[in-house]
């Protein structure tokens, strides 16, 4: 007799029959296991959470009073007739791939990932499993990130060049998960923050990740009182007139987009730093290796173009629809 | 190639046109001489002929980087640059490279004569021994047209800045038909009475468009107003027994417009005209799809010599007896100009555009209403005293369309742009309704916002029913304003039509998409305006 699916893609999100409960839905549901706090993955209105206990502080900053239940990394729990289990996704702090397991198969919802470990966040972990549900935001051959080092040499240089020449350098960046990663590779320096950066820097600072200092920019900030500091600002700030305040800048914008001339100039952005939260196309493939799987489903991102390269890797590759955005490449705060 | 590479990147990193400039000026003081050449060619649009075709680097790349070769063609429309994509894909190189651009650019154009197999093996070589940056300069040496963000006119201010010469002599000194290989930098730009070219123009000096009413520019009596021909803009150069036709884009255009051959029997010596290439039948200017049938050809038939015909409508005269009279009034100029083509013979190919004489704006008004019967595009407006300038200025001479025409049209293809517009859909296809089905009949590309394009991005996204490689047939949904400056019968076209710049005026959220034009009205529109 054929059995159900592990998971299956409904409407509604991922599902998981055998357990009731579905993964990162985006409409409400009664059981949701969300993998981080991005606003495409954690949606208001579901009746009960289940996250990391380190993803947790962000989901309530964000979502409020939800009732949610926390689970630590690799600890395995029972829903219905499933076993499940939050592995590291090297994404943003506190993000999960979830494994399920039923009935000896087992299937692994990514979310969204990166391979390379950059000192903040968890380590991305590769799990063995029979189906891979993989996002394909950067799934490219053009995006192959440079090493963490190497990109924030260049941040800081740039930090460095513009101070010397008394310009405040502006640098935007994702308030969470990306503006946190900026802040662990700044040297030392006076680093100024926007609001919204400030919030969630906040709340993961409380939770124990090692930030350094900042300084939140209000209207009572003397901008001019912290001579060679960097600000450090959401997307939807830049070129706003909250910047007139620094006088003369330099803009930067750091975001795997930052890899593609076109979108750099689109932004209007003097400097691109090329620093993504997701993996590359080196990244992508050697994980979906690693998983040992043979049955891989690829979300949001470049899903067509990807799951033919996989198909023609030998792959039983399928296209997934979904309703996740990946790193936009136009403004807006949604990743 | 590197200190070309950290020019680039300068340039690169900053979006303030000072700091632009002030790189340039560096490169032009410190880089050797031969440099410098090859990097003014290159920003003034002389790069030597691709020795490599665009279809035989996609497979090359694809073969190093061990990628299917569809893999690489569905990358190149999200990058929206060959160069940049190949850049990207490739490998990290191996070794290093201290050749020079100068080297280089030996090396590109040598090219040339090799066998493919010796291109290939060259080409992968170079890949495989120069950083990121230098093989998208590379790349885009090798592929379409070398365009970083420099403009022509900022390298010449920039070389200004670096030689503390007058930028307007310098811009002069860089027109006409030299090529890195045939000058040098004291040929170029120090040399007195440099080479003396003899086919060099002058650059043109170029009209913005009026916006606000005639009545902002004041008195009618300080204004020269003519109508705005709708044909190629070209300077004819007579010096030394020899005529040299330039275009606007500074393309020399002798040969194809073989009727000015005769120009140096009539014209002295030490004369420069500036304009307008019209096809021309008895005492009025051909609508321009006739000219459009001359442009590009190297060789012209009999039998289109006889169909279309040209002369240069003259506007402007700027040498006149071996000397540069630029900076002569107006006035002067045109009475100079009008005494040399009265003595011409009747079937000169070179007649004068007539000035037309208003009393008041609100006359001049009503004139232009009458454009289109003129076979113009609308009238410009210099005045009386002023200069013969250098490129697009404010304030003495000034082009005054007519309103374009417009259709409500539905847009039912989309494909993604090039350059700073990678991976956003910003060329459309539209069309209009013939009884139950939409024909398309124009493309556009340009006209709306920034905000616009990504609204619309996202939306094509959603709404795409079928891909044909790169293009997405859409959901015929929106409505647009198309504004167009003509119309003419085309039978290449579908719809039997072809518009003249066509663009987006507005996108019409108001409008169903029923309530777009039809077929009938463009007919009506070409039976009244064509």
């Amino acid at each position: 007799m054929k059995r159900a699916p592990v998971l299956s893609f409904t409407d509604r999100g991922i599902y998981c029959p055998a357990g009731d409960f579905y993964i990162d839905p985006w409409r409400p549901v009664d059981r949701a296991l969300i993998t981080h706090g991005h606003a495409d993955h954690a949606r208001p209105g579901h009746a009960r959470y289940l996250a990391t206990a380190a993803a947790a502080p962000v989901l309530r900053h964000r979502l409020g009073d939800i009732a949610l239940d926390t689970i630590g990394y690799g600890e395995a729990r029972w829903i219905g007739g499933a076993a499940v289990s939050f592995h590291p996704a090297g994404h943003v702090p506190g993000s999960a791939q979830i494994r399920v397991e039923v009935a000896g198969e087992v299937w692994v919802v990514s979310g969204d990932y990166k391979t390379e470990a950059d000192g903040l966040c968890e380590a991305f972990e590769p799990l063995r499993c029979d189906a891979f549900i993989t996002e394909s935001t950067f799934g490219l051959p053009v995006f192959r990130w440079q090493p963490q080092a190497e990109v924030a040499a260049e941040i800081n240089g740039w930090w460095r060049a513009s101070a010397a020449a008394g310009i405040t350098p502006v640098l935007g960046a994702y308030s969470l998960g990306k503006a946190q990663r900026l802040l662990a590779l700044l040297e030392d320096g006076p680093i100024l923050t926007h609001g919204a950066v400030e919030a969630t820097t906040d709340v993961l600072r409380a939770q124990g990740y090692r930030l350094p200092q900042t300084i939140q920019v209000t209207p009572e900030l003397d901008a001019k009182a912290h001579p060679g500091a960097i600000v450090l600002a959401p997307p939807a700030a830049m070129g706003t007139p909250w910047m007139r305040r620094f006088g003369a800048v330099s803009t930067g914008f750091a975001s795997g987009w930052m890899q593609l001339r076109g979108v750099r100039r689109r932004r209007s952005v003097d400097r691109g730093f090329v620093v993504s939260d997701h993996a590359d196309w080196a990244g992508l493939t050697e994980a979906i290796r690693a998983t040992g799987a043979e049955r891989i489903f690829v979300t949001h991102g470049y899903t067509e173009i990807f799951s033919r390269w996989l198909g023609e890797c030998g792959y039983d590759a399928h296209i997934v629809s979904t309703e996740y955005a990946g790193e936009i490449a136009e403004s807006g705060e949604a990743e | 190639m590197k200190r070309f590479a950290r020019l680039f990147r300068a340039i690169d990193a900053t979006t303030r046109t000072g700091a632009k400039v002030a790189a340039l000026a560096d490169y032009f003081t410190e880089a050797p001489e031969a440099d410098r050449v090859w990097t003014i060619a290159l920003f003034s649009g002389r790069r030597p002929r691709r020795a490599v075709t665009t279809t035989r680097l996609r497979e090359w790349a694809a073969e190093r980087a061990g990628l299917p070769l569809w893999l690489v063609e569905e990358c190149y429309p999200i990058v929206g640059d060959l160069a940049e994509t190949i850049t990207l894909i490739l490998p990290s190189a191996s070794g290093g490279s201290d050749q020079s651009l100068s080297d280089w650019m030996a090396e590109l154009m040598a090219l040339a004569a090799l066998p493919e197999e010796a291109r290939k093996a060259r080409i992968l070589a170079a890949w495989d021994q120069l950083d990121r940056d230098e093989r998208f300069l590379f790349n885009k040496l090798i592929t379409g047209g070398f365009r970083i963000g420099v403009s022509q006119k900022l390298m010449t201010r920039a070389l200004a800045q670096a030689t503390d010469r007058d930028e307007a002599e310098l811009a002069h000194r860089l027109m006409g038909d030299w090529t890195a290989q045939t000058t040098t930098w004291h040929q170029l730009i120090e040399a007195e009475n440099s080479a003396a070219d003899a086919s060099r123009p002058y650059p043109f000096y170029l009209a913005y468009g009026l916006e606000e009413a005639p009545e902002t520019l004041g008195d009618p009596a300080d204004w020269h107003a003519e109508w705005k021909w709708d044909g190629i803009r070209g300077q004819l150069v007579i010096r030394e027994g020899q005529y040299f036709l330039w275009s606007r884009g500074e393309e020399l255009i002798s040969a194809t417009f073989p009727e000015f051959t005769r120009a140096p029997d009539f014209v002295p010596d030490g004369t420069v005209i500036d304009g307008e290439v019209l096809a021309w039948a008895e005492a009025a200017p051909l609508p321009f799809n006739a000219l459009q049938k001359r442009i590009g050809r190297k060789s012209v038939s009999k039998k289109l010599l006889r169909d279309a015909p040209v002369i240069l409508y003259a506007y402007d005269l700027l040498e006149w007896q071996g000397a540069d009279i630029r900076a002569r009034p107006l006035v002067e100029r045109r009475a100079l100009l009008a005494t040399l083509v009265a003595d011409l013979p009747p079937d000169a190919p070179l007649r004068l555009s007539p000035e037309i004489a208003f009393a008041d704006w609100a006359a001049l008004a009503r004139t232009r209403a009458g454009a289109r019967e003129a076979q113009a595009e609308g009238l410009m407006l210099k005045r009386r005293d002023s200069a013969y300038g250098t490129g697009r200025r404010k304030g003495d001479w000034w082009k005054w369309k007519l309103d374009p025409l417009t259709v409500d049209a539905v847009m039912i293809y989309a494909q993604s742009g090039h350059g700073r517009r990678a991976n956003l859909f910003t060329d459309f296809t539209f069309a209009v309704w013939n009884g139950n089905d939409l024909v398309p009949f124009t493309k556009a590309y340009s006209g709306l916002s920034d905000d616009e394009f990504r609204e619309i991005t996202a939306w094509v996204r959603r709404n795409t029913q079928q891909r044909f490689g790169p293009v997405r047939q859409v959901t015929p949904e929106h409505v647009f304003e198309i504004a167009f400056e003509g119309i003419h019968e085309s039978p290449r076209h579908k719809s039997g039509v072809a518009l003249r710049f066509p663009r987006m005026a507005r996108w019409r959220r108001d409008k169903p998409v029923q309530e777009a034009n039809t077929l009938d009205d463009l007919k009506e529109l070409l039976r009244v305006y064509g």
